[in-house]
């Protein structure tokens, strides 16, 4: 059922959840680390500020993949009135925009060696920033209303109309000259990373997934707590 | 309460759909302000010279680039049409013959072009120098 929401019993499994869960990302991270690093070759043409990459593209890739999770999330906290779904779209949105900025920056320090510059207003690096504005306006909706329920419909409508940006940075490499490269890994078509590189990508990714997965379920935990304790507002 | 998600469902998917086809045309109507770079096909069919700054996308021919100085001329290809690039100053680490290349500038005629600045272009491909090696050999 949509509407059913019972938070002692999720708080119950996801308040023991965060330490295997850093236990697994700990492990993972330093297992990223060390192929990213040390055991991934470089790069015949841009040597070794390649592995910039392995931190850019997981980062951009969460961080557009948290913002389609909150914005699917908010049509069904608008549609179903859940209570469940505007908390886990509140608790998964810092880590996105962490996520974005960690990709812009990473991509600014990637850009200024390889392409010359340190800022292009190409459609992918503008649409990425446009994202980090999106992400910002969400976080500050949940905080600027009083009521509960205009916060979540306002947050919910930014989310929505976010997700028109999207496929825009998707695509963006594809539909208009950009100076950013087209995308590399595909799942339909080839793949222009060779295998060595891609090992440490997926792991960085699998990293990232689980840093971001940690941080919600601290975020969201307190939520829940907030819940149980109604009129404990500030914690 | 059914007929009520109806119609907020109905409610919210005109207005995401509104926007999107917003959206759809504002990125169509201003085009070319999109486009980071313009082929020198494109820089071909122009009617007109005016003074804007612009910047023009391509390969760099091979055997292209003459270095005197300070000053440097290579010729930009999107293997239909080029156009002449002269530049005086330092050029990326990138930038190179068969490589992707934006330079920016003005145009002095539709073959010829000034670049005050200029940007390399880095390809989908990433790979080991090993990789490269084997690849060349086949």
């Amino acid at each position: 059922m949509l509407n059913y929401f019972d938070p002692n019993k999720i708080f119950a499994f996801t308040s023991r959840a965060p330490k295997y869960v850093f236990f697994i990302f700990v492990i993972t991270l330093t297992v990223g680390l060390l192929e990213a690093l040390v055991l991934s070759p470089e790069d015949y043409i841009q040597s070794d500020s390649v592995r910039i990459m392995y931190v850019h593209v997981p980062s951009a890739w969460i961080s557009l993949g948290i913002f389609t999770l909150i914005a699917i999330l908010s049509f069904g906290s608008l549609f179903f009135k859940n209570k469940n779904f505007p908390i886990i779209s509140k608790s998964l949105a810092p880590s996105g925009l962490v996520f974005n900025i960690i990709a812009l920056v990473t991509g600014s320090i990637w850009g200024k060696p390889t392409w010359g510059t340190w800022w292009a207003w190409d459609a992918r690096i503008t649409s990425m920033l446009i994202l980090a504005f999106f992400y910002l306006i969400y976080i500050l909706a949940w905080r600027v209303f009083e009521k509960e329920e205009i916060k979540i419909k306002v947050s919910s409508i930014i989310a929505i109309l976010g997700l028109v940006n999207i496929p825009i940075i998707k695509y963006s490499v594809d539909w208009w000259s950009t100076l950013h490269q087209p995308s590399s890994v595909n799942l339909l078509s080839k793949t222009s990373i060779d295998q060595s590189m891609l090992v440490p990508l997926a792991i960085m990714t699998a990293a990232f997934a689980l840093f971001s997965f940690l941080i919600f379920l601290m975020k969201y935990n307190t939520e829940l707590i907030k819940l149980k304790n109604k009129g404990l507002d500030r914690l | 309460m059914v007929r009520k998600v109806k119609l907020r469902i109905l409610f919210l998917s005109f207005i995401f759909a509104t926007v999107v086809l917003t959206i759809f045309l504002i990125l169509k109507t201003f085009e070319e302000n999109v486009v980071y770079f313009i082929s020198p096909t494109e820089i071909k069919s122009l009617t007109e010279l005016d003074n804007k700054k612009l910047r023009v996308g391509g390969m760099v021919k091979k055997g292209s680039i003459l270095t005197t100085q300070n000053k440097i001329d290579f010729i930009i290809t999107d293997f239909k049409n080029e156009i002449k690039v002269t530049y005086s100053g330092s050029v990326p680490n990138l930038f190179s013959e068969g490589k992707g290349v934006v330079a920016e500038g003005y145009l002095k005629d539709l073959n010829s072009f000034k670049a005050s600045k200029i940007l390399a272009k880095h390809d989908e491909n990433y790979m080991p120098p090993e990789v490269l090696r084997a690849l060349e050999d086949k």
